[in-house]
Protein backbone atom coordinates (compact mmCIF):
# COMPACT_ATOMS: atom_id res chain seq x y z
CA UNK A 1 0.00 0.00 0.00
CA UNK A 2 1.56 3.62 -0.97
CA UNK A 3 3.15 5.02 1.86
CA UNK A 4 0.76 8.43 1.56
CA UNK A 5 2.82 11.24 4.29
CA UNK A 6 -0.40 12.58 4.98
CA UNK A 7 -1.96 9.03 6.45
CA UNK A 8 1.53 9.11 8.56
CA UNK A 9 1.38 11.91 9.99
CA UNK A 10 -2.33 11.52 11.07
CA UNK A 11 -2.15 8.17 12.75
CA UNK A 12 1.45 8.80 14.40
CA UNK A 13 0.50 12.20 15.69
CA UNK A 14 -3.04 11.39 16.96
CA UNK A 15 -1.65 8.23 18.59
CA UNK A 16 0.69 9.89 20.19
CA UNK A 17 -1.36 12.44 21.48
CA UNK A 18 -3.89 9.96 22.06
CA UNK A 19 -1.58 8.25 23.94
CA UNK A 20 -0.64 11.44 25.75
CA UNK A 21 -4.09 12.48 26.86
CA UNK A 22 -4.89 8.78 28.33
CA UNK A 23 -1.81 9.31 30.55
CA UNK A 24 -2.84 13.10 30.78
CA UNK A 25 -6.57 12.46 31.98
CA UNK A 26 -5.79 9.49 34.59
CA UNK A 27 -2.90 11.75 36.28
CA UNK A 28 -5.98 14.19 36.46
CA UNK A 29 -8.10 11.30 38.02
CA UNK A 30 -5.79 9.84 40.93
CA UNK A 31 -3.26 13.40 41.34
CA UNK A 32 -5.93 15.97 41.07
CA UNK A 33 -3.88 18.38 43.35
CA UNK A 34 -2.59 22.09 42.95
CA UNK A 35 1.08 20.90 42.50
CA UNK A 36 -0.15 18.74 39.47
CA UNK A 37 -2.07 21.99 38.00
CA UNK A 38 0.69 23.07 35.67
CA UNK A 39 1.92 19.72 34.76
CA UNK A 40 -1.71 18.98 33.57
CA UNK A 41 -2.79 22.29 31.68
CA UNK A 42 0.56 21.07 29.48
CA UNK A 43 0.26 17.70 29.06
CA UNK A 44 -3.52 18.32 27.49
CA UNK A 45 -2.41 21.10 25.58
CA UNK A 46 0.27 19.72 24.13
CA UNK A 47 -2.16 16.04 23.27
CA UNK A 48 -4.94 18.39 22.00
CA UNK A 49 -2.61 19.97 19.68
CA UNK A 50 -0.75 16.75 18.58
CA UNK A 51 -4.40 15.66 17.92
CA UNK A 52 -5.42 18.49 16.28
CA UNK A 53 -2.23 18.41 14.17
CA UNK A 54 -3.10 14.68 13.18
CA UNK A 55 -6.35 15.36 12.09
CA UNK A 56 -6.15 18.37 10.17
CA UNK A 57 -3.16 16.15 8.35
CA UNK A 58 -5.88 13.31 7.54
CA UNK A 59 -7.27 15.75 5.64
CA UNK A 60 -4.98 16.37 3.04
CA UNK A 61 -5.07 12.54 2.24
CA UNK A 62 -9.37 13.80 1.03
CA UNK A 63 -9.56 14.42 -2.81
CA UNK A 64 -12.25 16.62 -1.49
CA UNK A 65 -11.09 18.12 1.90
CA UNK A 66 -13.84 20.47 2.03
CA UNK A 67 -16.50 18.12 2.50
CA UNK A 68 -14.43 16.26 5.16
CA UNK A 69 -17.33 16.55 7.10
CA UNK A 70 -19.79 14.39 5.25
CA UNK A 71 -17.46 11.60 7.10
CA UNK A 72 -19.24 11.84 10.24
CA UNK A 73 -22.71 10.32 9.10
CA UNK A 74 -21.86 6.54 8.38
CA UNK A 75 -20.76 5.81 11.72
CA UNK A 76 -22.83 2.53 11.84
CA UNK A 77 -20.88 1.01 9.84
CA UNK A 78 -17.73 2.30 8.83
CA UNK A 79 -14.43 2.68 11.03
CA UNK A 80 -13.71 5.78 9.46
CA UNK A 81 -16.58 7.44 10.19
CA UNK A 82 -16.64 6.20 14.09
CA UNK A 83 -12.93 7.27 14.38
CA UNK A 84 -14.29 10.59 13.32
CA UNK A 85 -17.23 11.07 15.84
CA UNK A 86 -14.90 9.48 18.52
CA UNK A 87 -12.09 12.20 17.81
CA UNK A 88 -14.43 14.83 18.10
CA UNK A 89 -16.57 13.55 21.03
CA UNK A 90 -12.68 13.03 22.44
CA UNK A 91 -12.56 16.93 22.48
CA UNK A 92 -15.15 17.55 24.79
CA UNK A 93 -14.32 15.70 28.00
CA UNK A 94 -11.04 17.04 27.41
CA UNK A 95 -11.78 20.77 26.90
CA UNK A 96 -13.84 20.66 30.35
CA UNK A 97 -11.12 18.93 31.89
CA UNK A 98 -8.77 21.87 31.11
CA UNK A 99 -11.61 24.50 31.92
CA UNK A 100 -11.38 22.67 35.56
CA UNK A 101 -8.61 22.54 36.00
CA UNK A 102 -8.07 26.80 34.85
CA UNK A 103 -11.10 27.55 36.88
CA UNK A 104 -9.56 25.98 39.87
CA UNK A 105 -6.54 24.83 41.46
CA UNK A 106 -7.83 21.88 42.87
CA UNK A 107 -10.67 20.70 40.64
CA UNK A 108 -11.53 17.58 42.60
CA UNK A 109 -14.37 15.33 41.59
CA UNK A 110 -14.64 16.96 38.55
CA UNK A 111 -11.11 16.23 37.58
CA UNK A 112 -11.24 12.55 38.28
CA UNK A 113 -15.05 12.07 36.37
CA UNK A 114 -13.33 13.93 33.32
CA UNK A 115 -10.00 12.78 33.80
CA UNK A 116 -11.25 9.48 33.16
CA UNK A 117 -13.81 10.07 30.50
CA UNK A 118 -11.19 11.91 28.79
CA UNK A 119 -8.69 8.54 28.80
CA UNK A 120 -11.57 6.40 27.92
CA UNK A 121 -12.45 8.36 24.74
CA UNK A 122 -8.68 8.69 23.87
CA UNK A 123 -9.05 4.50 24.29
CA UNK A 124 -11.83 4.47 21.79
CA UNK A 125 -10.30 6.54 19.32
CA UNK A 126 -7.12 5.07 19.02
CA UNK A 127 -9.33 1.57 18.87
CA UNK A 128 -11.17 3.20 16.09
CA UNK A 129 -8.09 4.54 14.08
CA UNK A 130 -6.55 0.60 14.37
CA UNK A 131 -9.89 -0.90 13.38
CA UNK A 132 -9.69 1.56 9.73
CA UNK A 133 -7.15 -0.78 8.94
CA UNK A 134 -8.15 -3.87 11.15
CA UNK A 135 -11.04 -4.19 9.31
CA UNK A 136 -9.88 -4.60 5.57
CA UNK A 137 -10.00 -8.03 4.69
CA UNK A 138 -8.02 -7.51 1.65
CA UNK A 139 -4.81 -6.51 3.32
CA UNK A 140 -3.13 -9.23 5.25
CA UNK A 141 -0.98 -7.45 6.64
CA UNK A 142 -3.14 -5.27 8.62
CA UNK A 143 -6.33 -7.84 9.08
CA UNK A 144 -4.63 -10.13 12.09
CA UNK A 145 -4.54 -9.72 15.94
CA UNK A 146 -1.64 -7.71 16.01
CA UNK A 147 -2.61 -4.42 14.84
CA UNK A 148 -5.00 -3.09 17.28
CA UNK A 149 -2.98 -3.97 19.82
CA UNK A 150 0.26 -2.19 18.00
CA UNK A 151 -1.68 0.50 17.63
CA UNK A 152 -2.51 0.77 21.43
CA UNK A 153 0.93 -0.09 22.49
CA UNK A 154 2.54 2.83 20.14
CA UNK A 155 0.04 5.68 21.17
CA UNK A 156 0.74 4.45 24.72
CA UNK A 157 4.70 4.39 24.30
CA UNK A 158 4.64 7.65 22.12
CA UNK A 159 2.52 9.08 24.87
CA UNK A 160 4.26 8.30 27.87
CA UNK A 161 7.93 9.14 26.36
CA UNK A 162 6.29 12.93 25.76
CA UNK A 163 4.44 13.34 29.64
CA UNK A 164 8.12 12.36 30.88
CA UNK A 165 9.69 14.71 28.32
CA UNK A 166 7.02 17.36 29.60
CA UNK A 167 7.55 16.86 33.08
CA UNK A 168 11.63 17.05 32.94
CA UNK A 169 10.82 20.20 31.01
CA UNK A 170 8.19 21.87 33.90
CA UNK A 171 11.02 21.11 36.51
CA UNK A 172 8.90 17.50 37.71
CA UNK A 173 11.29 14.91 36.60
CA UNK A 174 9.54 11.62 38.08
CA UNK A 175 11.02 8.49 37.95
CA UNK A 176 8.47 6.48 38.07
CA UNK A 177 6.85 7.92 34.84
CA UNK A 178 10.47 7.51 33.48
CA UNK A 179 10.16 3.80 34.90
CA UNK A 180 7.31 3.60 33.20
CA UNK A 181 7.96 5.01 29.69
CA UNK A 182 10.73 2.61 29.64
CA UNK A 183 8.46 -0.52 30.24
CA UNK A 184 5.72 0.79 28.04
CA UNK A 185 8.39 0.81 25.43
CA UNK A 186 9.62 -2.83 26.15
CA UNK A 187 6.20 -4.04 25.19
CA UNK A 188 5.69 -2.43 22.19
CA UNK A 189 8.59 -3.94 20.83
CA UNK A 190 7.54 -6.75 21.89
CA UNK A 191 4.24 -6.23 19.98
CA UNK A 192 6.13 -4.95 16.86
CA UNK A 193 8.38 -8.17 16.63
CA UNK A 194 5.70 -10.24 17.14
CA UNK A 195 4.13 -8.68 13.85
CA UNK A 196 6.72 -8.58 11.68
CA UNK A 197 6.93 -12.44 12.58
CA UNK A 198 3.68 -13.10 11.87
CA UNK A 199 3.49 -10.92 8.36
CA UNK A 200 7.09 -12.81 7.44
CA UNK A 201 5.54 -16.66 7.83
CA UNK A 202 1.93 -15.69 6.63
CA UNK A 203 0.52 -15.24 3.65
CA UNK A 204 -2.75 -13.80 2.66
CA UNK A 205 -5.32 -16.91 2.06
CA UNK A 206 -5.88 -15.49 -1.80
CA UNK A 207 -4.60 -16.64 -4.41
CA UNK A 208 -4.05 -15.68 -8.39
CA UNK A 209 -5.85 -18.65 -8.78
CA UNK A 210 -8.45 -18.19 -6.34
CA UNK A 211 -8.70 -14.28 -7.84
CA UNK A 212 -8.76 -15.55 -11.82
CA UNK A 213 -10.78 -18.90 -10.20
CA UNK A 214 -8.47 -20.68 -13.34
CA UNK A 215 -6.38 -22.68 -10.08
CA UNK A 216 -8.62 -25.77 -12.17
CA UNK A 217 -6.21 -25.88 -15.12
CA UNK A 218 -2.94 -24.72 -13.12
CA UNK A 219 -1.14 -22.56 -11.65
CA UNK A 220 -2.00 -19.12 -13.29
CA UNK A 221 0.50 -16.31 -14.00
CA UNK A 222 0.01 -12.86 -15.71
CA UNK A 223 0.62 -13.25 -19.47
CA UNK A 224 -0.28 -9.43 -20.35
CA UNK A 225 -1.14 -6.60 -18.19
CA UNK A 226 -4.31 -4.87 -19.29
CA UNK A 227 -1.99 -1.40 -19.65
CA UNK A 228 1.72 -0.63 -20.18
CA UNK A 229 1.80 2.32 -17.53
CA UNK A 230 0.95 2.51 -14.15
CA UNK A 231 -2.80 3.33 -13.07
CA UNK A 232 -3.98 4.46 -9.72
CA UNK A 233 -4.63 0.76 -8.56
CA UNK A 234 -1.21 -0.09 -8.90
CA UNK A 235 0.32 3.56 -7.71
CA UNK A 236 -2.31 3.31 -4.39
CA UNK A 237 -2.37 -0.76 -4.28
CA UNK A 238 0.89 -1.93 -5.77
CA UNK A 239 3.57 -0.42 -3.61
CA UNK A 240 6.27 -2.47 -2.80
CA UNK A 241 9.31 -2.31 -0.57
CA UNK A 242 12.35 -4.60 -1.87
CA UNK A 243 12.79 -7.09 1.28
CA UNK A 244 16.37 -6.23 1.83
CA UNK A 245 15.26 -2.46 1.93
CA UNK A 246 12.35 -3.99 4.67
CA UNK A 247 15.03 -5.32 6.73
CA UNK A 248 17.14 -2.34 6.64
CA UNK A 249 14.09 -0.15 7.86
CA UNK A 250 12.83 -2.34 10.24
CA UNK A 251 16.66 -2.14 12.17
CA UNK A 252 16.26 0.89 12.35
CA UNK A 253 12.65 1.15 13.88
CA UNK A 254 14.05 -0.99 16.79
CA UNK A 255 17.02 1.35 17.44
CA UNK A 256 15.22 4.84 16.61
CA UNK A 257 12.12 3.65 17.70
CA UNK A 258 12.46 1.37 20.70
CA UNK A 259 16.39 0.66 21.36
CA UNK A 260 17.72 3.99 22.35
CA UNK A 261 14.43 5.50 23.72
CA UNK A 262 14.28 2.96 26.51
CA UNK A 263 18.12 3.17 26.89
CA UNK A 264 18.02 6.86 27.43
CA UNK A 265 14.81 6.87 29.72
CA UNK A 266 17.13 3.99 32.16
CA UNK A 267 19.80 6.95 31.88
CA UNK A 268 17.50 9.49 33.13
CA UNK A 269 16.38 7.38 35.86
CA UNK A 270 20.44 7.09 37.24
CA UNK A 271 21.37 10.47 36.53
CA UNK A 272 18.31 12.68 37.57
CA UNK A 273 18.04 16.59 36.93
CA UNK A 274 19.08 18.39 33.86
CA UNK A 275 21.04 15.64 31.95
CA UNK A 276 17.96 13.54 32.96
CA UNK A 277 15.96 16.34 31.38
CA UNK A 278 18.43 16.13 28.09
CA UNK A 279 18.07 12.51 27.52
CA UNK A 280 14.68 12.06 27.79
CA UNK A 281 14.33 14.70 25.51
CA UNK A 282 16.85 13.36 23.12
CA UNK A 283 14.67 9.93 23.45
CA UNK A 284 11.32 11.90 22.60
CA UNK A 285 13.05 12.82 19.03
CA UNK A 286 14.51 9.48 18.18
CA UNK A 287 11.16 7.87 18.68
CA UNK A 288 9.28 10.38 17.01
CA UNK A 289 11.60 9.53 14.06
CA UNK A 290 11.61 6.28 14.54
CA UNK A 291 7.48 6.13 14.55
CA UNK A 292 7.66 7.06 11.25
CA UNK A 293 9.37 4.94 9.56
CA UNK A 294 7.48 2.32 11.71
CA UNK A 295 4.57 3.40 10.11
CA UNK A 296 5.74 4.07 6.85
CA UNK A 297 6.77 0.50 6.84
CA UNK A 298 3.16 -0.29 8.18
CA UNK A 299 2.19 0.77 4.72
CA UNK A 300 5.37 0.07 2.70
CA UNK A 301 4.92 -3.82 3.65
CA UNK A 302 0.92 -4.39 3.21
CA UNK A 303 -0.02 -6.37 -0.12
CA UNK A 304 -3.30 -5.77 -1.67
CA UNK A 305 -5.24 -8.65 -3.04
CA UNK A 306 -6.00 -6.60 -6.29
CA UNK A 307 -2.05 -6.87 -7.04
CA UNK A 308 -2.76 -10.74 -7.70
CA UNK A 309 -4.28 -9.54 -10.52
CA UNK A 310 -1.33 -7.75 -11.50
CA UNK A 311 1.29 -10.27 -11.00
CA UNK A 312 1.97 -10.79 -7.59
CA UNK A 313 2.18 -14.39 -6.45
CA UNK A 314 1.11 -14.15 -3.14
CA UNK A 315 -0.72 -11.04 -0.63
CA UNK B 1 -26.29 5.45 3.47
CA UNK B 2 -23.78 2.69 4.06
CA UNK B 3 -25.65 0.16 5.48
CA UNK B 4 -26.89 -2.53 2.79
CA UNK B 5 -29.97 -3.09 1.86
CA UNK B 6 -31.91 -5.88 3.93
CA UNK B 7 -31.27 -9.02 1.49
CA UNK B 8 -34.83 -10.47 0.41
CA UNK B 9 -35.72 -13.76 -1.38
CA UNK B 10 -35.79 -12.91 -5.15
CA UNK B 11 -34.46 -9.98 -4.99
CA UNK B 12 -33.41 -8.42 -8.17
CA UNK B 13 -29.35 -8.67 -8.52
CA UNK B 14 -28.67 -7.14 -12.25
CA UNK B 15 -24.86 -8.41 -13.43
CA UNK B 16 -22.77 -9.74 -15.51
CA UNK B 17 -21.60 -13.04 -16.80
CA UNK B 18 -18.26 -13.14 -18.34
CA UNK B 19 -16.84 -15.63 -20.68
CA UNK B 20 -13.47 -16.60 -20.46
CA UNK B 21 -13.64 -19.70 -23.30
CA UNK B 22 -15.65 -16.63 -25.73
CA UNK B 23 -13.40 -13.85 -24.81
CA UNK B 24 -10.68 -13.03 -27.68
CA UNK B 25 -9.32 -9.89 -25.34
CA UNK B 26 -9.71 -7.56 -27.73
CA UNK B 27 -10.35 -4.65 -24.97
CA UNK B 28 -13.52 -3.65 -26.96
CA UNK B 29 -15.54 -3.98 -23.74
CA UNK B 30 -13.13 -1.56 -21.81
CA UNK B 31 -12.73 1.06 -25.02
CA UNK B 32 -16.74 1.10 -25.07
CA UNK B 33 -17.13 1.43 -21.62
CA UNK B 34 -14.68 4.16 -21.71
CA UNK B 35 -16.78 5.95 -24.60
CA UNK B 36 -20.10 5.90 -22.70
CA UNK B 37 -19.21 6.70 -19.18
CA UNK B 38 -16.90 9.40 -19.88
CA UNK B 39 -20.20 11.45 -20.95
CA UNK B 40 -22.71 9.76 -18.80
CA UNK B 41 -23.47 9.46 -14.93
CA UNK B 42 -19.80 9.65 -13.71
CA UNK B 43 -18.03 11.32 -16.27
CA UNK B 44 -15.85 13.05 -17.10
CA UNK B 45 -13.55 10.56 -16.87
CA UNK B 46 -9.86 11.67 -16.02
CA UNK B 47 -8.05 10.78 -19.48
CA UNK B 48 -4.51 10.92 -20.61
CA UNK B 49 -3.08 13.85 -20.03
CA UNK B 50 1.12 13.63 -19.94
CA UNK B 51 1.15 10.22 -19.19
CA UNK B 52 -1.07 7.19 -20.19
CA UNK B 53 -3.10 7.36 -17.40
CA UNK B 54 -6.84 7.33 -16.90
CA UNK B 55 -9.83 6.37 -15.08
CA UNK B 56 -11.34 2.92 -16.82
CA UNK B 57 -14.28 0.58 -15.20
CA UNK B 58 -12.62 -2.43 -17.28
CA UNK B 59 -9.84 -3.93 -17.27
CA UNK B 60 -8.59 -6.73 -19.73
CA UNK B 61 -6.05 -8.99 -18.43
CA UNK B 62 -4.38 -11.81 -19.96
CA UNK B 63 -3.50 -14.87 -17.86
CA UNK B 64 -1.65 -18.22 -19.05
CA UNK B 65 -3.00 -20.78 -16.39
CA UNK B 66 -1.47 -24.67 -16.27
CA UNK B 67 1.95 -25.49 -17.58
CA UNK B 68 2.58 -27.49 -21.20
CA UNK B 69 -0.14 -28.79 -23.31
CA UNK B 70 -2.80 -28.32 -20.95
CA UNK B 71 -2.25 -25.16 -20.28
CA UNK B 72 -4.22 -22.05 -21.40
CA UNK B 73 -3.91 -18.87 -22.07
CA UNK B 74 -7.12 -16.50 -20.94
CA UNK B 75 -8.26 -13.30 -21.45
CA UNK B 76 -9.90 -12.14 -18.70
CA UNK B 77 -12.23 -8.98 -18.53
CA UNK B 78 -12.29 -7.46 -14.73
CA UNK B 79 -14.59 -5.06 -13.63
CA UNK B 80 -17.21 -4.12 -10.62
CA UNK B 81 -18.63 -7.13 -9.57
CA UNK B 82 -21.82 -5.34 -8.18
CA UNK B 83 -21.30 -7.80 -4.44
CA UNK B 84 -24.45 -8.76 -2.40
CA UNK B 85 -22.13 -7.69 0.45
CA UNK B 86 -19.98 -5.06 -0.74
CA UNK B 87 -17.32 -4.19 2.08
CA UNK B 88 -16.80 -1.02 -0.45
CA UNK B 89 -20.02 0.46 0.36
CA UNK B 90 -19.63 -0.88 4.37
CA UNK B 91 -16.15 0.93 4.74
CA UNK B 92 -17.25 4.65 3.30
CA UNK B 93 -18.04 7.25 5.53
CA UNK B 94 -19.71 9.81 4.51
CA UNK B 95 -22.49 7.46 2.61
CA UNK B 96 -21.42 8.46 -0.97
CA UNK B 97 -21.23 5.13 -1.90
CA UNK B 98 -24.56 2.96 -1.99
CA UNK B 99 -25.60 0.02 -2.67
CA UNK B 100 -29.65 -0.08 -4.45
CA UNK B 101 -32.01 -1.91 -2.93
CA UNK B 102 -34.01 -2.21 -5.82
CA UNK B 103 -31.56 -4.08 -7.98
CA UNK B 104 -28.36 -4.19 -6.24
CA UNK B 105 -26.13 -1.67 -8.22
CA UNK B 106 -23.55 -0.66 -6.16
CA UNK B 107 -23.22 3.28 -7.29
CA UNK B 108 -20.82 6.22 -6.16
CA UNK B 109 -22.67 9.76 -5.55
CA UNK B 110 -19.48 11.95 -7.05
CA UNK B 111 -21.52 14.64 -4.48
CA UNK B 112 -21.06 13.61 -1.67
CA UNK B 113 -17.78 11.23 -2.29
CA UNK B 114 -14.84 13.19 -0.53
CA UNK B 115 -12.40 10.98 -1.98
CA UNK B 116 -10.59 9.29 0.80
CA UNK B 117 -9.92 5.93 -1.31
CA UNK B 118 -10.72 4.10 1.84
CA UNK B 119 -13.49 2.05 -0.17
CA UNK B 120 -10.83 1.54 -3.22
CA UNK B 121 -8.60 -0.15 -0.35
CA UNK B 122 -11.72 -2.13 1.06
CA UNK B 123 -12.37 -3.80 -2.68
CA UNK B 124 -10.63 -7.08 -3.28
CA UNK B 125 -10.91 -6.71 -6.81
CA UNK B 126 -9.25 -3.25 -8.10
CA UNK B 127 -12.88 -2.52 -9.29
CA UNK B 128 -12.90 1.50 -7.73
CA UNK B 129 -10.40 3.51 -9.54
CA UNK B 130 -9.93 7.07 -8.08
CA UNK B 131 -10.49 10.43 -10.23
CA UNK B 132 -7.72 12.70 -9.80
CA UNK B 133 -9.34 15.67 -11.64
CA UNK B 134 -12.44 15.39 -9.73
CA UNK B 135 -11.01 14.15 -6.36
CA UNK B 136 -13.86 11.74 -6.05
CA UNK B 137 -13.69 7.91 -6.40
CA UNK B 138 -15.56 6.36 -9.57
CA UNK B 139 -16.52 2.94 -10.55
CA UNK B 140 -18.75 0.34 -13.19
CA UNK B 141 -22.21 2.07 -12.67
CA UNK B 142 -23.55 -1.25 -14.84
CA UNK B 143 -24.53 1.62 -17.01
CA UNK B 144 -27.32 2.52 -14.95
CA UNK B 145 -27.86 5.63 -16.88
CA UNK B 146 -28.08 3.41 -20.29
CA UNK B 147 -29.89 0.09 -19.20
CA UNK B 148 -33.00 1.86 -18.05
CA UNK B 149 -32.94 4.55 -20.52
CA UNK B 150 -36.49 5.18 -22.23
CA UNK B 151 -34.92 6.93 -25.48
CA UNK B 152 -32.90 3.79 -26.22
CA UNK B 153 -34.54 1.02 -27.94
CA UNK B 154 -35.18 -1.60 -25.79
CA UNK B 155 -31.99 -3.99 -27.43
CA UNK B 156 -29.98 -1.11 -26.95
CA UNK B 157 -30.45 -1.41 -23.08
CA UNK B 158 -27.67 -3.18 -22.27
CA UNK B 159 -24.64 -1.99 -20.42
CA UNK B 160 -22.05 -1.04 -23.14
CA UNK B 161 -19.57 -3.70 -22.61
CA UNK B 162 -21.98 -6.09 -23.74
CA UNK B 163 -23.57 -4.17 -26.30
CA UNK B 164 -19.99 -3.92 -27.70
CA UNK B 165 -18.82 -7.59 -27.22
CA UNK B 166 -17.61 -9.12 -30.88
CA UNK B 167 -17.30 -12.88 -29.74
CA UNK B 168 -20.76 -12.57 -27.34
CA UNK B 169 -18.23 -13.09 -24.25
CA UNK B 170 -20.49 -10.62 -22.30
CA UNK B 171 -24.02 -11.35 -20.69
CA UNK B 172 -26.38 -9.42 -18.79
CA UNK B 173 -29.26 -9.90 -16.75
CA UNK B 174 -30.66 -10.89 -13.17
CA UNK B 175 -28.65 -13.27 -11.75
CA UNK B 176 -31.01 -13.11 -8.30
CA UNK B 177 -33.91 -15.00 -10.51
CA UNK B 178 -33.24 -18.44 -11.08
CA UNK B 179 -35.15 -18.89 -14.50
CA UNK B 180 -33.37 -15.83 -16.38
CA UNK B 181 -30.94 -16.43 -19.34
CA UNK B 182 -27.86 -15.85 -17.31
CA UNK B 183 -29.09 -17.73 -14.42
CA UNK B 184 -29.45 -20.92 -17.02
CA UNK B 185 -26.18 -19.84 -18.62
CA UNK B 186 -24.14 -19.74 -15.45
CA UNK B 187 -25.56 -23.02 -14.34
CA UNK B 188 -25.26 -24.78 -17.50
CA UNK B 189 -21.85 -23.80 -17.74
CA UNK B 190 -20.77 -23.67 -14.48
CA UNK B 191 -20.18 -19.99 -13.77
CA UNK B 192 -18.27 -19.40 -10.72
CA UNK B 193 -17.63 -15.87 -8.35
CA UNK B 194 -13.78 -14.30 -7.66
CA UNK B 195 -12.61 -15.10 -4.06
CA UNK B 196 -15.33 -16.47 -3.17
CA UNK B 197 -13.45 -17.16 0.38
CA UNK B 198 -13.71 -13.29 1.32
CA UNK B 199 -17.34 -13.52 1.33
CA UNK B 200 -18.08 -10.73 -0.50
CA UNK B 201 -20.76 -12.22 -2.44
CA UNK B 202 -19.54 -11.07 -5.90
CA UNK B 203 -23.08 -11.27 -8.26
CA UNK B 204 -20.70 -11.29 -11.51
CA UNK B 205 -20.07 -14.83 -12.97
CA UNK B 206 -17.62 -15.72 -15.06
CA UNK B 207 -17.69 -18.82 -17.06
CA UNK B 208 -14.82 -21.20 -17.33
CA UNK B 209 -12.82 -21.81 -20.76
CA UNK B 210 -14.49 -25.37 -21.83
CA UNK B 211 -12.40 -28.36 -21.71
CA UNK B 212 -9.99 -28.45 -25.23
CA UNK B 213 -11.72 -30.39 -27.87
CA UNK B 214 -8.62 -31.73 -29.60
CA UNK B 215 -6.53 -32.48 -26.33
CA UNK B 216 -8.58 -33.48 -24.03
CA UNK B 217 -7.57 -37.31 -23.17
CA UNK B 218 -5.16 -36.74 -21.03
CA UNK B 219 -3.20 -40.11 -21.74
CA UNK B 220 -3.05 -38.70 -25.27
CA UNK B 221 -1.43 -35.65 -23.91
CA UNK B 222 1.46 -37.45 -22.10
CA UNK B 223 1.90 -39.54 -24.67
CA UNK B 224 2.81 -37.09 -28.22
CA UNK B 225 4.83 -35.18 -24.95
CA UNK B 226 7.49 -35.19 -27.54
CA UNK B 227 6.00 -32.68 -30.03
CA UNK B 228 6.45 -29.05 -29.07
CA UNK B 229 4.07 -27.94 -26.89
CA UNK B 230 3.50 -25.17 -29.79
CA UNK B 231 2.71 -28.14 -32.56
CA UNK B 232 -1.19 -29.00 -32.88
CA UNK B 233 -1.96 -32.35 -32.12
CA UNK B 234 -3.07 -33.52 -36.20
CA UNK B 235 -5.55 -36.10 -36.80
CA UNK B 236 -2.98 -38.58 -38.55
CA UNK B 237 -1.10 -37.96 -35.01
CA UNK B 238 -4.02 -39.84 -33.33
CA UNK B 239 -4.35 -42.34 -36.15
CA UNK B 240 -0.57 -43.16 -35.93
CA UNK B 241 -0.98 -43.61 -32.22
CA UNK B 242 -3.97 -45.45 -32.19
CA UNK B 243 -2.86 -48.77 -31.06
CA UNK B 244 -5.11 -51.10 -32.70
CA UNK B 245 -4.96 -49.45 -36.22
CA UNK B 246 -8.59 -49.29 -36.96
CA UNK B 247 -9.59 -46.20 -39.00
CA UNK B 248 -6.77 -45.12 -39.40
CA UNK B 249 -7.15 -45.01 -43.20
CA UNK B 250 -9.79 -42.66 -42.90
CA UNK B 251 -8.48 -40.43 -40.58
CA UNK B 252 -5.10 -40.30 -42.84
CA UNK B 253 -7.50 -38.92 -45.28
CA UNK B 254 -8.76 -36.70 -42.85
CA UNK B 255 -6.37 -35.24 -42.04
CA UNK B 256 -4.79 -34.53 -46.05
CA UNK B 257 -8.09 -32.99 -46.55
CA UNK B 258 -8.58 -30.55 -43.01
CA UNK B 259 -4.36 -29.81 -44.00
CA UNK B 260 -5.19 -28.05 -47.41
Amino acid sequence: MHPALSVIVFTTATGAGYGLLIWSGLLSAFSATPAERVVALVTLATALLLVTLGLMSSTLHLGRPERAWRALSQWRTSWLSREGLAAIATYVPATLLGLAWIVSPEPGLAAVLLGVVTACCAVVTIYCTAMIYASLKTVHQWRNQYVVPNYFALGLYCGALLFAALLHLLGHGEPLVDGVAAVAGLVALGGKLAYWRFISTTRHESTPESATGLGGIGKVRLFEAPHTEENYLMREMGFTIARRHADKLRKLVVLALFGAPIVLMLISLLLGGLPAGVAVLIAVLSAGAGVMVERWLFFAEAKHTVMLYYGARTA
Amino acid sequence: MTCLPEAVPGQKKLGLVIDLDTCVGCHACAVNCKEWNASGHSGPLTDYQNTSDGVWFNRVHTFEAGEGETSRTVNFPRSCLHCEEPACVTVCPTGASYKRAEDGIVLVNADTCIGCKLCSWACPYGAREFDEDDGVMKKCTLCVDKIYNDNLPEADRVPACVATCPSHARHFGDLGDPNSDVSILVAERGGYGLMPELGYKPVNRYLPPRPRRNGAPAPLAAASSSCGSDEAISLLDLAMKKPDGKGSAFLRWADRVLSR
